[in-house]
C-alpha cells in the first residue's frame, strides 16, 4: 500500500467517523425568559448534558413579549428554530388545540405525571393530552408587612375580604414617610394590570363575557370592581401606580414602601430573601381577598416547557423536558442552590417535603392559593371560556392590552371609571363581532 | 465692551450646551453606574449616585452566562457588512441622481424615503418565509442584506445631499480629460465627498448596530447580535437591573468608543453643506 493510498484511506475513515459523530449529536434550542428559576435551569445545563451524552443545549433568552412574538412567528411559518419553548397557561390550550404543540403524554415513567398539581395539570391539558410540562407554577396572594400591620392595630386573617384590605391599607398608609398601604399592578398590559383586574373581578362576580360571548363591561359587577380598585389605589397606593407592574412593585415592597402587595406567589421567595429585601424578616402571607361570593381574587399561571410541532429534534427535547420538569430536578436545585430556590407550584411531592416546607415559610399559602383557583369556573356566573386571569381565546391578548390601557388611564386620572368601562365595552364588542363570535 | 459681551455669550452658550449634553448623556451614565452596583443598591431609595458599594460582580455573571464575543462579532459583521454593501449601491445611485437627474429623480427620492415610513412588521412574514425556504434564517448574510435595504434610502439621501454640493464642472473637466465613469466616481467624486461618505458610514453603522426588530426576530443563536444579548437580560419576574445594566454597557461600549473617536468626522459630515 502506497503512502498516498494510506493517506486517502485514513482521510476517508476520518470523514466517516465525522459523519457518524454528527448523526449522534443533537443540538436542541430552547427559547426562554430571564426569570430566576430559568437562569438556575441554564446553570445546570452541564448536568443534563453529562447525563445525556450526544445532546447539546443552546439557550435563547428573550424578553417575554419578544419571546411570544418570535415563537408565534416561528410556529406559524414553520421555521423550526426552537425545539423547546417556554410558554404560559394562556397559550397552551390555544396552541395545543391548533396542533402547534406536540403531545407530552409519554415523558417516561420517572416523570410521574400524577404528581403534578391537578389545577396546573388541568390548565395545560387539552382533550386529555398534556401539551406542556409545568416548570414553575404560581397563583397570587397577599404579601404584607407584619410590623406595619401590628402598628396599625390590625390582625391579618388567613383569608381576608376586600373590605379588610381597604381598611388595613388606609390604616397602614403614612405618606409623610413614603409608606403606602397597598401596591397593585397598574401598568397596562394583558399580563400586567389586566391579569390582576380580571382575577379581582372574579371575586366581585364580574365576568368578561356571558354564555353567548356578549361582553359584560357594562355590568354592575365590573363597575364595582373598577371603582373599588381605583379608590383603593387613590387612597392608599403609591404615586404613579399606573406605571407599576410586577418588578416596580417588587422594588417598592423590598425597599419598605408597601404595607401590602397582592401579586404572584413566586415573589414570596424574593421578598423573604435578606440579600435583596430590606423587609425580609417581617413579611406575612394571606390568601387573595374575596367578597363572600365564592371565588377569591387570585390567578393561576404556570411557565411551562413545550415542543413546537416544527421541532426536528423531538426526542432530545422530550429528554430535556422530562429532566427539567421531572421530580428529580428540585433535588438537584436544592443541592446546588438551597431548598428555598427550587421552582415552586408544580408537584404535590414538593409540598410534602419537610426540607422545602422548613425553608419556604410561604409554601402552604402558595399551595392553598393554587388549589383555590378554578380555571374552568373562574367567577360566580357561568362563562363560555376557561382561564382565571385571562380568557383562553386568541383575541384576548390584544383586546386585554387595549382595555388595560384604558383602565390604566383611569388610574392616572385621565378618564373616569364610567368612561373607561364604556370604552372597554365598545372595544370588546367590536373585537368579538369582527372575530365572528 | 463688544469683546466682553461676546465672551459672556460664549460662556452662556457653552454652559447651555454642556447642560443639554449632560441631560442627554445622563441615562447612559446612570446605566453605567448601575452596572457597578449590587442588585439591592440598584433599586435603593433614594437612588445612590456614587456612594454605593462598587462591584464588578455583574460583569462577571454576564460574562459567565453569555458568550459576549460571539454576539459582539455578529454585531460587527452585520453593521459593517450592511454599511459596506449599502455604500457600494448608494454611491453610483446618488451620483446619477445628483449629476444626471431625470424627470422623475425627485419623485424617486421621495418614494425611497416613504419606504422608511412603512411598519416593518407588515413584511415580517413574507421575509421570514423567504429566509426559511432559502435556508438563510438565523444567518448574518440575511441580516446584512435586510439591513442594507432598510437603511439604503437614508444612505442615498445623505450622499445625494453631499454630492449636490460638489460643482458638476469639476466632474465635466475630468471627463474632458478622458476620465471614464469609474475613474470619475472613484478618483474625482469620492475624494471630494470623503467627509460626507465618512459621516454616512458612521451613521449607518450606528443605525445597523442599534436595529432591534429584525435582529431579534430573524435570529436565534448563530447570527444573534448584541441586541439579542441585551434582551436576554430583561426579566418579567425578577429584579436584575444591575445585570441588565452591565449587559447594556457591554453592548453599547464599542459603538460609544467608536462615536467618541470619530465625533469630529461625524459632526463635520453632518454639517457639510448645512450653511449656504
Amino acid at each position: 500500500m502506497t503512502r498516498t493510498t494510506r493517506a486517502l484511506l485514513g482521510a476517508t475513515a476520518l470523514t466517516a467517523m465525522g459523519f457518524a459523530a454528527a448523526a449522534q449529536d443533537t443540538t436542541i434550542t430552547i427559547a426562554t425568559v430571564n426569570n430566576g428559576d430559568m437562569i438556575r435551569m441554564q446553570g445546570l445545563t452541564d448536568v443534563f448534558e453529562a447525563e445525556n451524552p450526544g445532546i447539546t443545549v443552546e439557550w435563547v433568552t428573550l424578553e417575554e413579549n419578544v419571546l411570544r412574538q418570535n415563537v408565534t412567528t416561528d410556529i406559524a411559518t414553520g421555521g423550526g428554530q426552537y425545539d423547546i419553548i417556554t410558554i404560559g397557561t394562556y397559550e397552551v390550550p390555544i396552541w395545543g388545540e391548533r396542533g402547534w404543540l406536540q403531545s407530552l403524554n409519554d415523558l417516561g415513567d420517572d416523570y410521574n405525571i400524577d404528581d403534578l398539581l391537578p389545577a396546573i395539570r388541568g390548565g395545560l391539558t387539552v382533550d386529555g393530552n398534556l401539551y406542556a410540562s409545568p416548570f414553575y407554577g404560581e397563583s397570587s396572594m397577599v404579601m404584607y408587612r407584619t410590623d406595619l400591620m401590628e402598628a396599625a392595630g390590625l390582625d391579618m386573617p388567613d383569608a381576608p375580604t376586600w373590605e379588610f384590605i381597604r381598611e388595613a391599607a388606609i390604616a397602614m398608609t403614612d405618606r409623610d414617610n413614603d409608606i403606602y398601604g397597598v401596591c397593585l399592578r397598574g401598568k397596562p398590559g394583558w399580563g400586567e394590570n389586566m391579569a390582576f383586574l380580571t382575577a379581582m373581578s372574579n371575586s366581585f362576580g364580574a365576568r368578561w363575557f356571558d354564555e353567548n360571548w356578549t361582553p359584560q363591561f357594562d355590568s354592575e359587577a365590573w363597575a364595582t370592581t373598577l371603582n373599588f380598585y381605583l379608590d383603593l389605589l387613590n387612597q392608599a397606593g403609591p404615586p404613579g401606580a399606573a406605571n407599576n407592574g410586577f418588578n416596580e412593585n417588587l422594588a417598592l415592597f423590598q425597599t419598605g414602601h408597601c404595607g401590602m402587595w397582592i401579586d404572584a406567589t413566586v415573589a414570596a421567595s424574593f421578598v423573604t430573601n435578606p440579600d435583596d429585601s430590606q423587609v425580609a424578616d417581617s413579611v406575612g402571607f394571606a390568601l387573595a381577598p374575596d367578597n363572600g361570593l365564592g371565588p377569591r381574587g387570585n390567578w393561576l399561571w404556570a411557565w411551562s416547557l413545550a415542543i413546537p410541532s416544527s421541532s426536528d429534534a423531538p426526542d432530545a427535547a422530550r429528554a430535556f423536558i422530562s429532566w427539567a420538569t421531572g421530580p428529580g430536578y428540585v433535588g438537584l436545585v436544592a443541592e446546588n442552590e438551597g431548598w428555598a430556590n427550587v421552582p415552586p407550584g408544580t408537584r404535590t411531592s414538593l409540598y410534602e417535603n419537610q426540607d422545602y416546607l422548613d425553608a419556604a415559610p410561604f409554601a402552604q399559602m402558595t399551595l392553598d392559593s393554587i388549589n383555590s383557583a378554578d380555571p374552568t369556573n373562574p367567577t360566580v356566573d357561568p362563562v363560555p371560556y376557561t382561564g382565571v386571569q385571562f380568557v383562553a381565546i386568541p383575541e384576548f391578548a390584544g383586546l386585554a392590552t387595549e382595555i388595560g390601557q384604558v383602565f390604566s388611564a383611569a388610574l392616572a386620572g385621565q378618564t373616569t371609571a364610567e368612561d373607561a368601562l364604556a370604552q372597554a365595552q365598545d372595544l370588546a364588542t367590536e373585537e368579538m363581532e369582527a372575530a365572528g363570535y | 465692551m463688544a469683546r466682553a459681551i461676546t465672551t459672556q455669550r460664549k460662556i452662556t452658550l457653552t454652559a447651555v450646551a454642556w447642560i443639554i449634553a449632560l441631560l442627554i448623556f445622563f441615562p447612559i451614565l446612570w446605566t453605567i453606574l448601575t452596572s457597578f452596583k449590587t442588585e439591592a443598591d440598584a433599586i435603593a431609595d433614594p437612588p445612590l449616585f456614587l456612594n454605593f458599594h462598587w462591584t464588578l460582580e455583574n460583569y462577571a455573571v454576564v460574562q459567565d452566562r453569555s458568550d459576549y464575543m460571539r454576539y459582539l462579532w455578529n454585531s460587527i459583521a452585520i453593521a459593517v457588512g450592511s454599511t459596506a454593501l449599502g455604500i457600494l449601491i448608494a454611491v453610483p445611485a446618488a451620483w446619477s441622481m445628483a449629476f444626471v437627474p431625470g424627470k422623475k429623480t425627485k419623485d424617486i427620492l421621495l418614494w425611497m424615503l416613504s419606504t422608511k415610513m412603512l411598519p416593518a412588521v407588515g413584511v415580517l412574514y413574507p421575509i421570514r418565509l423567504i429566509l426559511i425556504q432559502t435556508g438563510l434564517l438565523d444567518t448574518k448574510g440575511a441580516l446584512i442584506v435586510i439591513l442594507t435595504l432598510i437603511n439604503l434610502p437614508i444612505i442615498v439621501w445623505m450622499l445625494y445631499t453631499y454630492f449636490k454640493e460638489i460643482p458638476g464642472e469639476i466632474l465635466e473637466a475630468a471627463r474632458m480629460d478622458g476620465a471614464t465613469l469609474r475613474s470619475e466616481i472613484l478618483y474625482v467624486l469620492t475624494p471630494m465627498a470623503v467627509p460626507g461618505i465618512a459621516s454616512t458610514v458612521l451613521l449607518n453603522i450606528i443605525l445597523a448596530w442599534n436595529e432591534a426588530f429584525w435582529t431579534l426576530t430573524l435570529t436565534t443563536v448563530d447570527a444573534a447580535p448584541l441586541t439579542a444579548f441585551i434582551a436576554s437580560y430583561s426579566s418579567p419576574e425578577g429584579l436584575f437591573y444591575a445585570k441588565l445594566s452591565a449587559a447594556s454597557t457591554m453592548a453599547i461600549a464599542p459603538i460609544l468608543i467608536m462615536g467618541w473617536f470619530s465625533q469630529k468626522q461625524l459632526v463635520r459630515g453632518l454639517t457639510f453643506g448645512a450653511v449656504k
